[in-house]
């Protein structure tokens, strides 16, 4: 065996490779353990520059004090949990129903440049669809509503919640959707559907009872990003969610960025009571499950093979097909705006066009476009690189990626970001580099790293070894097959892992904020910003800008391999 | 000595003992074809031969390539070729560059071109360099794959179940195509599958792999009625 061993792993310069995936924790999980301390400090009365010399539980005193507190801690949580059970209840309501159908694939075509647009362009976009004088109410009026004026109803930024609850299940459907998608494959479902449909089983019951319970362990760790993305986000929440009081997280990060710098301290216990909330939020999440998995034991056995209204699947398809349209027309109403002349309500199109908006915007759209792409084409090099490495290092060393590691991996996304982010923020000031782009460029890697090593481990596993083998057996050293045989076969999927980790990075506002110290402006950060209440046309034209950059990086990674790869038919997609 | 040896090799998977312990030489020129069931772990046998075996098999034992031990060698400094059921082209070269990939880096130039169009023609696909290796039939891919092995001058070649996916009628040319050129290089080579028609077309020694990782050496002219169909 020693012998064996050894062959395999000689190669030049092992050792670099051998630390890839140690440097890249570091890298990733030293901000985070950092970042999460610096927030500690202040959360219980410690930061000397500010004048906390002493430790005191004052902070979560003033947090609790606060008149709003309850409400807003209230529509955090039912926001989130609302939020994240409508997106899953709607994908597996789908996926039961549709499995195997032509709308089925359909679905699919749509999830790629949905998945690809911003949060905040996409939750604008909502905004301008649903407010009282959005698109919808000047579809629906004068003549069906008799309105003439913008109605005085609170259809965006309501006290409840439920504008922010659909703008975050437009997002987290196709992700969701996504996701099961990849497990479906995982599972091989088909051939137990197959199974399940010869005994005699309804198809949609047969999906409940049999693919369910093998997709849902593999989609479990998503399911927790999206309950605490929903209960933590921010630049959604500012948009869409209610004001007074806001969700927990909007009001922390109020809170962070007053000038009364004094409110850093409740502002740093909240942002530790809300990881402490998504925390509990997934350990209820995870009871829950093992709950209804307990009751529906005798369910699944119980051998009922139908039971489902044959409307349902209509019903399904249906919904899902208006998600994913209302997310299309969001985005088109962003592009509307951003070139409408004058446009009085309740006129469904603007009297004329115009290049105007675009005109007077260029110079700071090109700059900020400039300023986006600098930082997501760095994060995601940086991102694709130590990815590459890493795998590259668990194949030639047979390191078998435990539970944990995709534990921590899953880390940033499922921890709250303001929850470390000012930590880590005081932590770059003492190294006296807030502010800078390198420090963005650090802080958007955290999130990057995740996606693009998860949408890449897959394919990269699943490479036909015997390639490789071959190409030692010609004899080809280990980094030239990593070189001339891995990386071009490997083309695809690398880029498009790149697109993913671009539109990532192109979406950032928190950590842009926080790196950034405010002096580094992105689409994003802009866009959030004027959302706030500037001229439509003008929030139009960021937002769509901001839209269009992660669409362009994977219009051009599918179309790259595409074309060089254009008189090879043994790499094209199938 | 010259040639391809196998001293004391044994393979197992966990406690199972696969293969061995065997001693085996094939001298150049020689074909020696080793006959199993499939599981039987012919195939990681070859693995080890060649380098590339997977790390959760144990071995041991030595691989020698004329005389030298190249037990402790990578793969890919180990000069031996292998051949698999499927022809494993790069699918993002062409066939000129899938041979060029073989071809060692000290051959330059129009010298490397010329061995490049020599190789083609000798399979008989004169002109092919630019072609995308997807676009090719099974036969030529499988001799394209061939000629990629021997530019890499190998010092022996392996063959794993090497013409189980061509069709009936291919086969037998591909054999005579395989062996022909293995004898005009003076290859040693180890065959291992389970169609006794691939033995019996080498003309050499044919060991069967029992149960318990014994090898019993067939007798001339034996029926090889005891093959397992995989």
């Amino acid at each position: 065996m020693g012998t064996a061993r050894l062959a395999l792993s000689t190669g030049t310069r092992p050792a670099l490779l051998k630390a890839a995936p140690a440097v890249t924790l570091v890298l990733f999980l030293g901000p985070i353990a950092g970042g999460l301390a610096g927030t500690a400090g202040p959360a219980f009365g410690w930061l000397p520059a500010i004048g906390g010399n002493a430790l005191s539980l004052d902070p979560w005193r003033s947090l609790f004090a606060w008149p709003g507190f309850a409400s807003s801690l209230r529509v955090t949580v039912t926001t989130g949990f609302a939020a994240t059970a409508i997106s899953l209840g709607l994908v597996i309501a789908f996926c039961a129903a549709c499995h195997g159908t032509a709308a089925f694939r359909r679905a699919q075509a749509f999830l790629a440049p949905m998945l690809a647009t911003p949060h905040a362009a996409l939750a604008i976009g909502f905004a301008f669809l649903i407010a009282p004088s959005g698109m919808l109410a000047r579809l629906a009026s004068p003549w069906a509503t008799g309105w003439t004026r913008p109605p005085d109803i609170a259809s965006v930024n309501d006290e409840g919640g439920l504008a922010l609850i659909a703008g975050l299940v437009l997002k987290e459907v196709p992700y969701l959707l996504l996701v099961t998608l990849a497990a479906l494959n995982q599972v091989r479902a088909e051939a137990l559907m197959r199974a399940a449909r010869t005994l005699g089983y309804a198809p949609m019951m047969g999906w409940m009872k049999v693919v369910l319970p093998l997709v849902y362990p593999q989609i479990r760790l998503p399911i927790y990003a999206v309950l605490a993305f929903s209960l933590s986000v921010v630049d959604v929440a500012l948009i869409l969610g209610p004001g007074t009081p806001p969700t927990l997280a909007v009001l922390v990060m109020r809170w962070f960025s007053d000038r009364e710098l004094s409110l850093w301290f409740p502002a740093s216990a909240g942002a530790l009571l809300l990881a402490a909330l998504v925390a509990t939020a997934v350990a209820a999440w995870r009871l829950a499950e093992w709950a209804i998995a307990r009751a529906a034991r005798t369910w699944l056995e119980a051998g009922a093979r139908g039971g489902f209204a044959p409307a349902s699947g209509l019903i399904a398809a249906t919904t899902l097909g208006t998600v994913l349209a209302l997310s299309a027309g969001a985005v088109a109403m962003l592009a509307l705006w951003s070139f409408a002349g004058a446009w009085r309500f309740p006129d469904a199109l603007p009297r004329f066009w115009t290049l105007a908006t675009w005109q007077a915007q260029s110079t700071g759209l090109v700059s900020l476009a400039a300023t986006t792409l600098l930082i997501g084409a760095a994060a995601t090099a940086i991102a694709v690189v130590l990815a590459l490495l890493c795998l590259e290092a668990e194949q030639r060393f047979d390191i078998v990626p435990g539970r944990g590691a995709l534990m921590l991996l899953y880390l940033p996304l499922i921890l709250p970001q303001i929850s470390f982010l000012f930590g880590l923020q005081v932590a770059l000031v003492r190294l006296g580099i807030d502010g800078t782009v390198a420090a963005v460029i650090w802080a958007h890697l955290l999130f990057v790293l995740p996606y693009v090593f998860l949408t890449l481990a897959d394919p990269w596993r699943a490479i036909d070894t015997r390639l490789a083998r071959n190409a030692a057996s010609l004899g080809a050293g280990p980094w030239r097959v990593f070189l001339a045989v891995k990386l071009p076969v490997m083309l695809r999927p690398i880029l498009i892992a790149a697109a993913v980790g671009f539109a990532v990075s192109a979406g950032q506002y928190l950590p842009t904020l926080f790196a950034g110290a405010g002096r580094v402006s992105t689409l994003t950060t802009e866009a959030v910003t004027l959302a706030g209440g500037s001229d439509r046309r003008i929030v139009g034209a960021y937002a769509m800008v901001q839209a269009l950059l992660p669409l362009a990086a994977y219009a051009a990674a599918l179309a790259a391999p595409a074309i060089l790869w254009r008189n090879r038919r043994g790499l094209a997609v199938t | 000595m010259s040639g391809l040896s196998l001293r004391r090799a044994s393979l197992s998977l966990g406690d199972a003992p696969l293969v061995g312990p065997l001693d085996l030489s094939m001298s150049r020129g020689e074909v020696v074809t080793l006959m199993g069931p499939s599981g039987s772990g012919k195939s990681s046998l070859l693995a080890w031969v060649c380098g590339t075996l997977a790390p959760a098999f144990a071995a041991s034992g030595t691989v020698l390539v004329d005389g030298a031990d190249v037990t402790a060698l990578p793969a890919h400094r180990r000069r031996i070729g292998i051949l698999f059921q499927d022809d494993l082209l790069f699918p993002h070269l062409s066939v000129g560059g899938n041979l060029g990939f073989g071809l060692p880096a000290s051959v330059r130039g129009s010298a490397r071109r010329a061995r490049i169009a020599a190789a083609l023609a000798d399979a008989e696909l004169d002109g092919f360099e630019h072609r995308d290796p997807a676009t090719l039939s099974g036969g030529q891919r499988a001799r394209i794959a061939l000629m990629r092995t021997l530019l890499a001058e190998p010092r022996a070649l392996l063959l794993d179940e090497p013409f189980g996916k061509l069709d009936v009628a291919l086969r037998d040319r591909m054999r005579r195509f395989v062996f022909e050129r293995a004898r005009r290089l003076a290859l040693p080579v180890l065959m291992v599958t389970h169609d006794p028609e691939d033995a019996a077309a080498t003309g050499g020694t044919v060991l069967h792999l029992l149960a318990g990782g014994t090898v019993r050496r067939a007798d001339p002219g034996e029926e090889l009625a005891d093959a397992l169909p995989a």
